[in-house]
């Protein structure tokens, strides 16, 4: 009886070791037996900014063109314009203006994305001013109490070197890179909201795209507007709003083919609401070198 | 043993061969990793040398400054609280599944462990980031701290001490806990004195592993430590671990930025090698051909 | 087998109260429960956390759907799949790789001394890497060097080399603990070294090769910057190994880190992560019991 269960048990951990192994097989095959050559594919790497809206249109695209195969790949600005170099991509997804060798390559904005200052909802502050703003960020204001609002250390959240945002942040309140004093310095944008979402006593700079699609969703942090100007698309459309950088599609040579159709294909008006959607403005000029 | 060997048949010595070339394969991932590490790495240490890694000002590498020591003590502080905090509670964990909690309870248990142990990085970054640090923060802002890094570090690592313990435990032979029963022994000092000294062995294993893990973790650590390139003054304070720096800035570095970013590539491997010897000392007890306990 | 786990199982209830009557025994008592209460309820507090958070996003077309609005709705069918393809050849790889080297730390470290003292100390350089030196050399070798460019393969033979110093370790523990009255009797009986390790060693040694599998597996599922890197950000349904493929736990850190509005869904398949963990287990469980109760001829 005990050796008769005990085939059966062989018997069944056999079955299921064969299943498995034509499962994996026929997988592993089916990839094998469609021929490549039947797709035209376009190859995206680059900005994790653009690449959530990136990812949207490609898919409209590939909708609107059956056969063609768009892949997006995420890994920062800088590694799309290396990508393209060496040609493991087509089209470098760069949230900043091009900047040194790399004025060469050939960039095609297709929006623009603000940057502007959070604060938690819970502090009752509703503006600052460019000086206040630079206090805060060289440690000479430690104290909200010191600004009119709550007693409480204010938690500065800073970005990491190299990212766009920070840049452009830096630029337009003519800050040196050593001169911050940061208390927390975040990677990614999220990562600055959930801070300050998570700290009534935050302070932190983020896209406004991002701020206002957290807002939308119920997140506790809420948008400054800079000398009087609201941090809102609307102004972003209008080119009032002062703090501001360009996301650009990037070529190594002038675009061509496929990756020329897909250009043109984000700069549509039909394109219009899925990049409003993120609070980007859309950008419609075609510009070469810078 | 090397009587059995002289006589092995020829399937055993291909036995012998094939499983030699397995382990070449293993080990010559390591020498293709520490390689790659060290052909980025040297561009740095020539122009730079090493011992302005030790003696220059800050961190600023776009400025030329490429002090590493601040992000070397987040890391080892960071590392070495975690496996403190976690390595006593995961062994009494195990103790708890294997010789104090009875049949469906302790499968339960392990069960719990098991599933534990493959939940993602992000989801303890974002539990780390989203209610761990908030509550620091009530007690000393900005929350995101050392104390933060050490506690989700201790969580992450903690799975992997206890199973790798609960199996460990569970090889010990029953015909000696059962001896000592019967010399009337009381449970925890049958524990204490035959099932942890005979698990040994294995339960250091584990800590090693939990040890390896929480030196290389990278994504929960940049969301809950503050990535503040500093010498932490206390449990409070915010710090950069060396894993962490690699992330925020390999994406965005160029040439000789990249390279220094390699160097602490390796100090990390340097860093592993350093600690895995350190406990195998503590722990080692030399064998008659001159291995320790785990026959290194 | 279930005696096993509870000693107390052969021994009289007075026995069970002797261990409480002195007042170190008292405080082991104490602490050992104690030390599971924290574990269980720091775990169960971050189960809780991602149910609450995600547990209102979960259905059946969550689990069969497309992503879609950049995963903020729709579902991750094509990135289930994914993830288990990755698995599937990481495991493929690392499982051979990984026993082969472990029976010889184990078992013929005395032929093979410096060479095994040389494997066992890169091992332990291999567990302490940062994944995201995985994910550089990854891409550098896997999909730049090999030419297989980001895709399914790449991301699994990357993670193939962050899980396999967790194998040989555990396994090479596990045989070590075996007595050597199991390898005196092999040689007794006059096996040869091969049917000594195939049919005695390794099927004793189960419970450690079955550790080993589901830590292996739990490190893979939740690795999320190597893969990035190898496998890629794709969320197509892939038609082969040679595809790019968006793994589960790289999804779930897009949706919490990169696309705001994203927490919800974020959470949402982080639970399906952790039920696809538990298949898993229970699956590598199932599968090492079936070997070695048809393999072992020695029944520990």
């Amino acid at each position: 009886m005990q050796h008769n269960s005990k085939r059966s048990v062989c018997r069944t951990g056999e079955r299921t070791a064969w299943v498995l192994g034509v499962i994996a097989v026929a997988i592993l095959a089916g990839g094998a037996c469609s021929p490549a050559s039947d797709h035209d594919s376009l190859v995206l790497t680059g900005s994790s900014t653009l690449a959530p809206v990136v990812v949207r249109i490609a898919q409209q695209y590939e909708l609107a063109h059956p056969g063609v195969r768009i892949d997006v790949q995420s890994g920062g600005s800088s590694r799309g314009i290396v990508d393209i170099r060496s040609g493991l991509a087509d089209i470098a997804m760069v949230s900043r203006a091009l900047v040194g060798t790399e004025r060469t390559l050939h960039a095609y904005p297709i929006a623009r994305d603000g940057v502007a200052i959070i604060l938690n909802v819970q502090n009752p502050l509703t503006a600052l001013s460019e000086a206040q703003v630079v206090a805060i960020y060289t440690g000479e204001v430690g104290n909200w109490k010191e600004l009119g609002g709550r007693d409480a250390k204010i938690v500065v959240v800073h970005k990491a070197a190299g990212r766009a945002t920070r840049e452009v942040f830096l630029d337009y309140f003519a800050l040196e890179d050593g001169a911050v004093q940061a208390d927390v310095i975040v990677g990614e944008n999220e990562q600055a909201v959930k801070t300050v979402a998570g700290s009534p006593a935050a302070i932190g700079y983020v896209s406004i795209g991002t701020a206002a699609i957290d807002i939308e969703h119920g997140v506790p942090i809420k948008l400054l507007g800079i000398g009087g100007v609201a941090a809102s698309l609307e102004n972003l459309r209008r080119r009032i709003y002062p703090i501001a950088r360009p996301l650009n599609l990037v070529t190594l040579q002038p675009a061509s083919g496929l990756a020329r159709a897909f250009i043109d294909f984000v700069r549509t008006p039909k394109i219009k609401p899925l990049i409003e959607a993120q609070h980007f403005a859309q950008v419609g000029s075609v510009q070469v070198g810078k | 043993m090397t009587a059995e060997t002289d006589a092995a048949p020829r399937r055993d010595r291909a036995l012998a061969a094939i499983l030699r070339i397995t382990a070449a394969v293993a080990g010559s991932i390591t020498i293709g990793i520490v390689a790659y590490l060290l052909f980025g790495s040297l561009p740095a240490l020539r122009a730079i040398g090493p011992l302005r890694f030790l003696t220059d000002p800050s961190w600023n590498p776009v400025h030329g400054a490429y002090h590493i020591v601040p992000m070397l003590v987040g890391t080892m502080v960071v590392t070495v609280g975690a496996v403190l905090l976690a390595a006593p509670l995961a062994v009494a964990s195990a103790v708890f599944g294997r010789f104090y909690a009875r049949g469906i309870l302790s499968r339960v248990h392990r069960r719990m462990l098991e599933t534990f142990a493959g939940i993602p990085s992000v989801v303890y970054g974002l539990w780390g980031l989203m209610v761990l640090v908030p509550a620091i923060a009530r007690v000393g802002p900005p929350g995101q701290s050392v104390l933060a890094g050490v506690l989700v570090l201790a969580l992450m690592i903690l799975p992997t001490i206890a199973l790798v313990g609960d199996a460990a435990l569970g090889a010990v032979p029953e015909s000696h806990l059962r001896g000592a029963a019967a010399a009337g022994l009381s449970r925890w000092a049958i524990v204490r004195s035959i099932a942890l000294p005979v698990a040994r062995s294995g339960i250091v294993t584990g800590i090693l592993l939990g040890t390896g893990r929480a030196l290389g973790e990278t994504m929960a650590v940049v969301m809950v430590t503050g990535n503040v390139v500093q010498v932490p003054g206390s449990v409070l304070d915010p710090v950069r671990t060396l894993t962490a720096n690699i992330a925020l800035e390999m994406a965005y570095a160029t040439d000789a930025h990249r390279s220094a970013l390699f160097v602490s590539g390796l100090v990390l491997a340097l860093l592993t090698i350093g600690l895995v010897a350190t406990i195998d000392r503590i722990e080692g007890s030399e064998r008659s051909d001159g291995t320790n306990a785990h026959g290194v | 087998m279930g005696s096993r786990l509870f000693p107390s199982a052969w021994l009289d209830s007075s026995w069970r109260w002797r261990s409480l009557a002195v007042p170190r025994d008292a405080a082991a008592h104490l602490a050992v429960w104690g030390a599971a209460l924290v574990v269980t309820g720091a775990f169960t507090w971050i189960v809780a956390d991602v149910v609450g958070h995600g547990a209102s996003h979960l259905s059946l077309e969550f689990l069969t759907a497309a992503p879609a609005d950049a995963g903020l709705s729709g579902g991750i069918a094509p990135i289930l799949v994914s993830t288990v393809l990755i698995l599937c050849v990481c495991m493929a790889v690392a499982i051979p790789l990984g026993l082969g080297t472990a029976v010889l730390l184990a078992e013929f470290s005395r032929d093979a001394n410096r060479q095994g003292r040389f494997v066992r100390r890169s091992l332990d350089v291999l567990a302490g890497l940062p994944s995201i030196v995985f994910g550089l050399f990854g891409y550098a070798f896997f999909c730049h060097a090999l030419g297989l460019g980001f895709s399914i393969l790449s991301g699994g033979l990357t993670l193939a080399c962050m899980v396999l110093p967790i194998l040989i370790r555990s396994v090479e523990a596990a045989l070590r603990a075996l007595p050597d009255e199991i390898r005196a009797t092999g040689a007794a009986l006059g096996l040869s070294k091969t049917t000594l390790i195939r049919s005695l060693l390794l099927p004793a040694a189960s419970p450690g090769i079955a550790v080993g599998l589901i830590l292996g597996i739990g490190r893979a599922l939740a690795e999320t910057a190597a893969l990035l890197f190898t496998s890629g950000y794709v969320v197509r349904m892939p038609n082969s190994v040679f595809d790019s493929g968006r793994a589960l736990s790289v999804h779930i850190y897009d949706l919490a880190m990169n696309v705001p509005g994203g927490d919800g869904m974020a959470y949402a398949s982080a639970l399906v992560l952790l039920g696809l963990l538990v298949m898993m287990n229970a699956l590598a469980t199932e599968l090492v019991q079936r070997w070695q109760k048809r393999k072992g001829l020695l029944l520990v």
